[in-house]
Formats: structure tokens, sequence, C-alpha cells
């Protein structure tokens, strides 16, 4: 770890699919009046799976290095220096990073391909790939940064291409109101992001290591430990829980899940690259990079958890009473990141990385299979007027029902593997009302995608009969991508099986060097680790998954259950709760931005009425003043003026009087005078 | 090259005598006459740019001579680190403006000769190192603008124009006497401000503070600071589009600046005394109110104006955080907002050059009639929110993570209005180009080449200094290092009763 091995390499995998983007914005339109589509659609994959390739060759040589040595730096320039932070564009690939670099290139370049045929008939088609190939550049920067901000760019980097994206039909305010509310929802959690980022600075510098670059964070983290925070936390739980928070605006958690289902309104491999399989994915993530700060804070650990299992547990209730194929997936996905939160909640990094990347393959998969039905029928995203679409669309219909299986946890598909471990780690750690949550999760999970299923594949066709006439199997190239993430999802599993059945498990064994701080270890070892116990849980876990099958079996296949009845349980209670999502997107309208917008308004009136009411009142009182001075200056002043020449004249007139013109006069006066000295001097002698 | 700072400075007065002095109705002399004047002060930024040591805190190409002996007045010119960005952009923001003025079409003698002065006396603001010199910089700045906003502007340009002169004047005048004061009070009698700035210890600091109070209002009125701030929206509504590049691009920039060039220097203690109340507490208020204000706005124009009023927040809550990073991240966002901002401000008149309206909710789908227009502005948008990657993440960041140490609650508030800024920019966007086409504005043409011409080199120095602000940040570092340090040794007691 103290010596990575240096390559200049790792920069390609993240600037090619900058190069496809800026290619494909600058001179797309061009390109693809003159000579067609086929050259977006090269340029787009190309610069995606060309960077895939290089992710794969690195991979090879990583596993070639000594496992304890598995670390690459791509160190490109200085970004900043300033104040003691230190920050580089430097890529940092690790058995962490190479994980989620292949799942970015490798799960992403088929949904790329796969975009070729579903967006095939939109104008905009060079825009389309030119996100993508944005998407899938911010995505690389997130997960290879080595340091905090450039994480952090990549982190609000793919919020953009996410509020692009979802509304890439922008001229519908349905869609671009769904990119407006993921932005901007993502920017409350970001604003927690960064204040960590901020007091994990102001930490590590009190303690004498300003840095923010990650490597070195692992290094210092330790003297962080008995740091005091803010809010009456210590410091490492105060960074720990901020950055958690921004976790749950990226990755759809409670409180800030809501944007998610609303993200659905843009075209369906960006729900699948972005919206399921990556970007959201991006919060697990980052806890998981930071394991060394997570472990050292047990209540922060504790947090995580518990949001992670509500979220998993109530994301799926919603989701039973959806009507629109995609929005089920959306419910479906929340849920599911809220199964890796508490993976990495209760210490088991491992597993919830695990359980990310398989969760990639099988949701992929459900969403492009999603995408093709939908193709299929014309732009149909309402369940209920679908229906036997498994007699036209036999390919499209046996990858969903593998990835279903996947997802539901059924052995041996890649779901069982990954998700059963996390189950089973939250009871070993002792968190029972956790492993509670998850379990009765694992059941409804089973239960609505066996609905969804059912409703879309089994049954009769409820839709109309020109929808009926038109239905058809995916073309080719979304056909090749469904077949290959359906194989993924089955045998993606066999990468970490559960102990119990065989000691096999080369995925941990990866990623053992990234998760090695003492305090993880620490986290790691204080759980239960008893093999017969495991094994039950595996059993409670699929009569639970069996259990919801069955249901969903009897209502929506064999009809012997009756939805419409099952609603009207407890006076229909729940099934409002349900379909009504709890309600929280009107309670945030109500409590936080219908009064925001009348602070707003408020605001702008105080400015203009009373802020520029007092100016224009001093002016106004300066026009007063100066016109009170001007009568002051013609009747006082000039009025002085006057007086005193007219006083003047007076004088004169009346003095003239005594200029007589008589001597005598004159006599008697120069008479008086000289007595009157006489007399004056004669006084003032005595 | 020699003099080139009494060069960059008087090159658009000579183009405002050659214009003058033109024949009546050439209108395209004006025209070439201004792009030369500025294209060759560009030149010379460029020049300064390269031939300028990072490494010191000395004053470089430097002028001194003596001018009016009497009272110790010189013609006294130099940069710094503080000064060299503001040179930069004044060079890079008139250039443009002078393209922007293309589409002025009356009276446009005055116009490019007024345009002219203006240059010749916003570059002398920043070159000058006379007190006395500066402050006839910043008059001769004063009354072109006050003429290019009251011939040329909208509807209610008198009003606007008077309010502005007015405000100014009022600011003028506290720091002319705060000036007089500095000269008669001071060790040695002295308009230098290098030597002002040495002998800062010999002023008391109850006559620091006074003093420091009155620059303090003159500058703040032309920043704008909140309460001074209510003649901007008013003065770019009515002002042409060229002018309002200038005033957001360049004008404002010489409030922060000359708090750092005189209260910062010259008066520390005082400084250190009340930058946490004046400008950090301020600051934020300017930040938060000027993005509520900017979501309640209906003309396009008044929510620039008010988004400008909080990233200027930004700069005055980083100079009063008193750290290394806080204080470049303010100056670089004193740079970045010049750029962000003239963008915003060009595309403004681009519609409204089209329209002659500037209501929001008066258009609608625009990006289907205008792609690239939409395009750019959309980028100028996330530029403006301070996306990661573009140069006003960078600023606004080093002034967040520089100014948390001190003053945690006013950085929270300030990252908090990131999600302001998302909401009223992402919204105003929504209905200017989003959404379905409003037949009144199908046939609109795109982006003219001359548009393109003058948003282009904006947006790559955009995306430039997000990737690579050392640039920048490496003219500014030690002299705001040697800056700062200066304000903490003298430092009595705490700066932040606010902890």
């Amino acid at each position: 770890m103290e010596h990575p091995v240096t390559t200049d390499l790792v920069r390609w995998i993240v600037l090619l699919p900058l190069l496809g983007a800026a290619i494909n914005f600058l001179f797309g339109a061009t390109l693809q009046k003159r000579f067609g589509k086929r050259v977006i659609s090269f340029l787009g994959c190309g610069a995606v799976l060309a960077a895939f390739a290089i992710a794969l060759y690195t991979l090879f040589a990583m596993l070639a290095l000594a496992p304890d040595r598995r670390f690459m730096l791509d160190d490109l320039w200085r970004w900043f220096d300033v104040g003691g932070l230190k920050l580089d564009i430097a890529f940092w690939l690790d058995p962490l990073s190479i994980v989620m670099v292949l799942i970015i290139t490798g799960v992403g370049g088929l949904i790329h391909i796969y975009s070729t045929d579903y967006m095939h008939d939109d104008a905009s088609y060079w825009r389309f790939f030119g996100w993508l190939n944005l998407f899938t550049f911010a995505m690389l920067v997130l997960v290879l940064g080595d340091n905090l901000w450039l994480m952090f760019v990549g982190w609000e980097g793919v919020g953009l291409c996410s509020f692009a994206l979802i509304g890439f039909w922008y001229t519908d305010l349905v869609n671009t109101n769904a990119g407006n509310k993921a932005f901007i929802v993502n920017r409350i959690g970001d604003l927690a992001f960064v204040v960590a980022i901020y007091a994990l600075f102001a930490g590590l510098g009190a303690v004498g290591h300003p840095t923010l670059v990650i490597r070195e964070v692992a290094r210092y983290a330790p003297a962080l430990a008995g740091a005091r925070g803010y809010l009456g936390l210590p410091m490492v739980t105060f960074v720990t829980l901020m950055l958690f928070l921004g976790a749950t605006g990226k990755s759809a958690q409670i409180p800030l899940h809501v944007w998610l289902p609303d993200a659905m309104a843009g075209p369906t491999p960006v729900s699948a690259l972005i919206h399921a399989a990556t970007m959201v994915t991006a919060g697990v993530y980052m806890v998981a990079r930071l394991n060394f700060l997570y472990s050292m804070a047990p209540a922060t650990m504790l947090v995580v958890a518990t949001v992670g299992a509500l979220t998993a547990f109530l994301a799926a209730t919603v989701g039973v009473t959806q009507t629109d194929i995609k929005r089920v997936l959306a419910y479906s996905t929340i849920s599911q990141l809220g199964y890796m939160f508490v993976g990495v909640g209760v210490g088991a990094y491992a597993a919830g990385v695990f359980h990310l990347m398989t969760h990639a393959f099988f949701k992929a998969c459900l969403f492009l299979g999603a995408g093709s039905v939908i193709h299929a029928l014309g732009g149909e995203q309402d369940m209920r007027k679908m229906g036997a679409l498994r007699h036209k669309m036999p390919l499209t219909f046996v990858t969903f029902f593998a990835a279903t299986l996947a997802i539901c946890g059924v052995p041996p598909f890649a779901g069982f593997m990954s998700k059963d471990e996390i189950i089973w780690r939250a009871y070993a750690h002792g968190h029972f009302v956790i492993w509670a949550l998850l379990w009765a999760g694992a059941g409804v999970t089973a239960f609505y995608m066996f609905r969804q299923v059912y409703m879309t594949f089994f049954g009769d066709f409820r839709g109309t009969p020109e929808q009926d006439h038109h239905v058809h199997e995916a073309p080719s190239a979304m056909a090749f991508v469904l077949v290959a993430l359906a194989i993924l999802s089955t045998v993606g599993g066999f990468a970490m099986l559960p102990g119990f059945i065989a000691p096999f498990a080369p995925f941990e064994r990866f990623l053992d060097p990234v998760f090695n701080s003492d305090a993880t270890r620490q986290v790691f070892a204080s759980g239960l680790h008893d093999r017969s116990l495991e094994t039950l849980f595996a059993g409670l876990s699929l009569l639970a998954v069996a259990a919801g099958w069955l249901l969903a079996d009897l209502t929506y296949r064999q009809g012997v259950l009756s939805a419409a009845r099952m609603s009207e349980f407890a006076g229909g209670v729940f099934y409002r709760l349900s379909f009504g999502k709890y309600r929280i997107d009107e309670f945030y309208r109500a409590a936080f931005l219908a009064p925001y917008l009348k602070l707003a308004n408020a605001a702008a009136w105080f400015d203009g009425h009373i802020i520029d009411g007092v100016v224009n009142f001093a002016a106004s009182m300066t026009v007063v003043g100066a016109w009170l001075a001007g009568l002051f200056d013609s009747y006082i002043v000039d009025g002085l003026v006057n007086f005193t020449s007219k006083a003047t004249l007076a004088a004169g007139g009346r003095l003239r009087r005594l200029q007589t013109g008589s001597i005598n006069g004159y006599l008697y006066g120069i008479l008086a005078a000289v007595m009157v000295i006489l007399l004056v001097r004669a006084i003032a002698r005595v | 090259m020699a003099h080139p700072l009494t060069l960059i400075t008087f090159i658009p007065l000579i183009g405002m005598i050659l214009i003058l002095a033109a024949p009546a109705g050439l209108v395209r002399w004006y025209k070439w006459i201004a792009v030369a004047s500025a294209a060759a002060q560009l030149v010379i930024a460029a020049w300064l740019y390269t031939n300028f040591n990072t490494g010191t805190v000395a004053m470089q190409f430097t002028e001194r001579y003596s001018w009016i002996g009497a009272y110790h007045i010189y013609y006294f010119m130099g940069v710094d680190g503080i000064s060299i960005s503001m040179v930069l952009l004044t060079a890079l923001i008139c250039f443009i403006a002078v393209f922007s003025s293309f589409s002025i079409d009356r009276a446009e003698k005055g116009y490019y000769a007024l345009l002219m002065l203006l240059d010749t006396g916003m570059m002398g603001v920043f070159v000058a190192l006379d007190f006395f010199l500066f402050y006839i910089f910043w008059e001769v700045m004063l009354l072109p603008m006050y003429f290019l906003i009251g011939i040329w502007g909208g509807p209610r340009r008198e009003y606007a124009a008077i309010k502005f002169f007015l405000y100014t004047l009022l600011g003028s005048v506290l720091i002319l006497l705060a000036m007089l004061a500095l000269y008669y009070y001071g060790a040695v009698p002295t308009f230098d401000m290098t030597q002002l700035a040495a002998h800062s210890s010999s002023y008391t600091i109850g006559f620091q503070r006074i003093v420091w109070i009155a620059l303090f209002i003159g500058f703040a009125i032309k920043i704008p600071a909140f309460p001074f701030h209510t003649w901007l929206p008013d003065a770019h509504v009515e002002a042409p589009t060229a002018i309002s590049v200038i005033l957001a691009g360049v004008l404002l920039k010489m409030g922060t600046y000359g708090i750092l060039r005189v209260n910062f220097a010259i008066l520390p203690a005082a400084t250190h005394e009340l930058a946490w109340l004046l400008l950090g507490l301020i600051g934020t208020i300017n930040i938060v109110y000027g993005a509520m204000c900017a979501m309640a706005q209906k003309d396009f124009k008044k929510l620039v104006a008010y988004s400008s009023i909080s990233h200027m927040g930004y700069v005055m809550l980083g100079l009063a955080s008193f750290t290394a990073a806080g204080i470049n991240g303010a100056v670089l966002q004193m740079f970045n907002h010049g750029t962000i901002t003239a963008m915003l401000f060009l595309l403004v008149g681009v519609i409204y050059d089209r329209t002659h309206h500037r209501e929001i909710d008066g258009f609608g789908g625009l990006a289907q009639s205008m792609p690239i227009y939409a395009g750019i502005t959309g980028f100028a948008f996330f530029a403006a929110l301070g996306l990661p990657g573009l140069s006003a993440f960078i600023s606004e960041v080093l002034v967040l993570i520089g100014a948390w140490q001190l003053h945690p609650i006013m950085t929270t508030l300030g990252a908090a209005t990131a999600i302001l800024t998302a909401g009223y920019l992402l919204w105003c966007f929504q209905r200017i180009y989003l959404g379905p086409l409003n037949e009144k504005y199908a046939a609109l043409p795109d982006l003219s080449a001359r548009e393109i011409f003058m948003l282009l080199p904006l947006a790559a120095i955009v995306i430039m200094l997000g990737v690579y602000p050392h640039a920048i940040l490496v003219l500014l570092n030690t002299s705001l290092v040697h800056l700062n340090q200066g304000v903490l040794a003298v430092a009595t007691g705490p700066a932040l009763p606010l902890h």
C-alpha cells in the first residue's frame, strides 16, 4: 500500500469515454446527418468497450501482483495546492475500484449496445450517446478518483448526466420535472457530503495531517479516534454520518429516495445503467471505499444498517402495488440498495460490494427486459395492459425470468449468494430487528417480482389488438445483451459461495487488501461464525421467498386469490399507504417546497418594497430636503441679503436728509463733534 | 516591454481620442478602433501573465513618478498577486464586451468613446498603487458608466442610472474621506498604498475601526453587499448587454479588490476585528438572500443579477476566513464570477436581441429552435451552480473549506445555498428552454458566429480553470498568503465571536 504501482494506463479507461462524449457533443449532429447513426453507435459503444478492454488488461496486470501490492496510481497533474490542501488529478486503481470499473464499463458497455436498437428511431441519437459516454466518464472518475474532491467531481458529474438523461425527452415537462427533482434532491445529499469533507479536512488538519487523498486519510484516520467533532458527536462519527446522508441522496435511501421512482421518466437503458446498475450504487461504494472510517464509528454503522433495512423493507412494500412496469423495478432497486447498505453497515463490506455487482447484472437484465417489453408494445408501461407476452417474446421472457430468480434469491442464481450473505451477516452481528426486516423484505420481493412476471408474461393479453399485432421479440443487439446479462445473473454468484456450501470465495479474497484496516478487521471478527446456524438461516430465507412466490402464483397466475380482495384488507389502509408511496412526496412538498417558495417570494418582496423602499425614501427625502434648502436659500439667505441691501438703501435715504447743503448745518455739526471729542478726552483723562 | 501598466491602462484612452477624432457616421471605424484597443490590452495582459514572477510579494512592473509634489502624490502603478488576476479579467471582459457592443445601433460614436473611457478607468483602479490615483480612476469609471446606462439603456434607464450614480457617489465620498484621514493621520503623509500598509501600526485601533467602516461601505456598495445592493438589479435590467457584462464581470470586483488592497493591507487590526461580522455575516446573507430573491424573479436578467449578488457573497465569506484556502478561493471566485456571469449576461442578451423581452415564463421549448443556444446556456447554468469540474466549483470549495474552521455555521449556510441555486437555475432553464415549443419563437435563429465567438473563450476558461485552477492560483497565492499573515500577525484577540 505504501508503494503503489505507477501506471499511465488507467487514465485511458477514464478518458476514452470522455473523448467519446466530446466528439458526440461537438460533432455528433453533423456526423449523424452526414454518415448516419452507425457512426454514432460505433463511437459511443467503441469508447466504452475500449475502456472495458483496458480495464480487463489492468485486471490481469493486477492479478499478477502479490495481493498486498495490488494498488495502481495514475497521477496526471497537480489540481491545486492551496493552504495545505494538495490535490492531484490522479486515479487510484485497487481491487475495489477495478470491480467497479469492470461493472461500469462492462455492464455499461452492454447497455450501450442495447441502446443502439432501443434508441434507433430517436432523432437525437447522438445526444443520447454523448450523455451516456459522459455518464460513464463521470462514474469512472467517481470510483477512480484518488481524493475525496475528485470523487465528488464524479459524484455530482453522474448527477448531471442523470438529470440530463431523465429529461432526455425534454419536450414533455413531466420528464424535465423528474430530472430537476433528481438533481435537487441529490444536491441535498451533496450538501451533507461536502460538509463531511470540510469537517474531515479540519479534523485531520487539527492532528497535523491536512489531506483529502483517500489513501492518506486511511493512514491517518486512527489519529482521529477520540477527536471531538460537531453537534456533540465524535469527529469520525460526524464525518461518516454526513457522508452517509450524502449517500442516501445518490443511492436513493430514506429519507432522500423520492427522486428515483420519478427518474423512470428517462429512456429505459438509462434506468438500467444509471438508476440500477451503477450510479445509485455510488453510496455503497463510498462506504466501502471509506470502510476504515466507518469501522471506527459504530454509531454510524448502526445508522447505515438501520436505514438500509428500513428502506429495503418499506420500498419492497411499495413495489407490491405499483402498476407501472418500471416503477416496480425502481422500488425494487431502492429496496436492493437497502440490502447493500445493511451489508456494509454491519461490516460485511465484501458482501455489500458483491451484492452491488450481482444486482448490477440482474437488475440491468430486468430493466432491459422491461425495456424490450415497452419497445414491443409501442411505449406501453402499464402492466395491467400486458399479459401473455411469453409466447411472442420467449427470449425476453426467459432472460427476465432468470433475473427474477436471481433477485429473489433462488439458489443457485446470483442473488442467492449475495443477498443471503447480507441477511445472515445482519443476524451474525447481533441485529435481530434488521435481520427480521430483511427476511420479510425477501418474501415481499419474491411476491412483487413474480407478480410482475405473471402480470407481464402470463395470462391473457390485455392491451389493444393493434399492440397485440405488433408485439415482436427484441431485435438482435437487444437480445444479445439480454442473454449476456441473464447468464451473468445466473452464474455471477459463484464468485463468492456461502461459507456453509464451500469455502470458496475468490471475490472476497480479492477485495481483502481493501478491507484490512485494523478497525475493519475488528468489526468483521466480532460477528458470529457459526456454519450450522448460517445454514438454518439460509433455509429461513428460502422459506420467505417460497411464500412470496406462492402467494403471487396463487393470485396472479392461478387466480385463486383475488388481488382486489387483498387490497381491501383492513379497510384498504395498507393498500393506500403502499400505492401512495407512504405520501412522502406530498409531505415534502407541503413541509419544505411550498414554504420555501413562499419564503423566496417574501424575500423578493422585502427587497423590492422594504430595502428599495428605504433607498427610494432616502432619495425622495433628499429631494424634499433640497426643496427646503431651496426655499431657505431664496427666502432666508437671499432674504437676508436683500434685507441688508434694502436696509442700507433705507438708511441711506434717511441719512440723505442730513445732507442739507447748508454751511451752517455742517459747521454746527463739526462743532458738536469737536465738543464731543474734547469732552471724551477730558473724561478719559480724569 | 516598457511601461506595460501605463500602456494597458491608457491604450483605450487613445482609442477614445481616435474615435472622437474620426469623422462622424463611420460606425465601422469606431468598432474596429475599439476592437484594436481591447485586443492590444489583451496582448499586454497576456504578456504580463507570462512575465509575472509568482515567487515574490513585491509589486511588479512598477512605474513611479512624482505628480503633485506638494501633497506627496505620485503616479504610481504596479501589480502583485492580488491585482494581476483582475487585470487579466478586465482585459478579457472588455475585449468581449466590445464585440457584444456591436448590436448598439444609435449614437455609436459616443458609445464607443465612453466604453473606452470606462475601460481605462477600470484598468486604472486595478493597477494604481497611489491612493489618490486609485481614487481618480475610481471616479473616472463612474461617469461613463452613468451615461452608458442612462443613454443606451432600457425604458427605466434614467432611474437606474441616477440610482447607480448616487449610490456610487455616496461610496466615493466615504472613500475620499477615509483616504484623507489616512493621509493626515498617518506616520508619514503619503498616498502611497504600499507605504500606508507598511505604517499600518501607526493608526490607533479606534481610528482604524472608523476608517475601516467608511471604506467598507464605500466598497460594499460596489460588490454589492446587502443591504446596499438594490441598485444592481435595476442597473442590470436597464443596461445594454455589453455594459451588464462589464458591470458584473469587472465592476463588482472593484469592491472586493478595494477591501483587499485597502482594508486588509492598510487596516489589518480593524480587519481582523470586523471581518467576521461585516464580511462573513453579510457575505452569508448575500449568498442566501440573493439566491432566494433570484428564485422569485420573473425577469431573466434580474434573476441573473440576483444570482450574481449571491455568488459575490462567497468572495466576502472567503475573505473573512483568514485562511490561505479561503482567501485564495475568494480571489479565484472573483475571477470565475467574472467569466461565468459575463456568459450569463451575454446569453440573456442573445434572447433579448431576438424577442425584445425577458419574461422567463414568456418563452418555452427554445431548445428546439435554438439548440446551440440552449446547450451553451445549460453549460453556463451548471457552471454557475458550481458543478464540480468547472471553475466556480473550485473557488467555492476553497472558500468554504477555508471558512469552515472559523465559521462552520456560515459555511454550512453557504454550502446549502448550492441547493437553492440549483433550484432557481434549473427551474429557469426548464421554463425557457424545455417543454413544448412556444410557436411564436419557432423560427428564431440560433447563435450567430459573433455570439459563439464571444461565448466560446469564456466557456473554455471555465473548463480549463475547473481542471487546472493552478493557472490562476499560482499568481495569487504568494501575495495573498502574505497579506493574510499580515492580518493574522496583528491579531490581538480572537476573530471569531461566532464559534
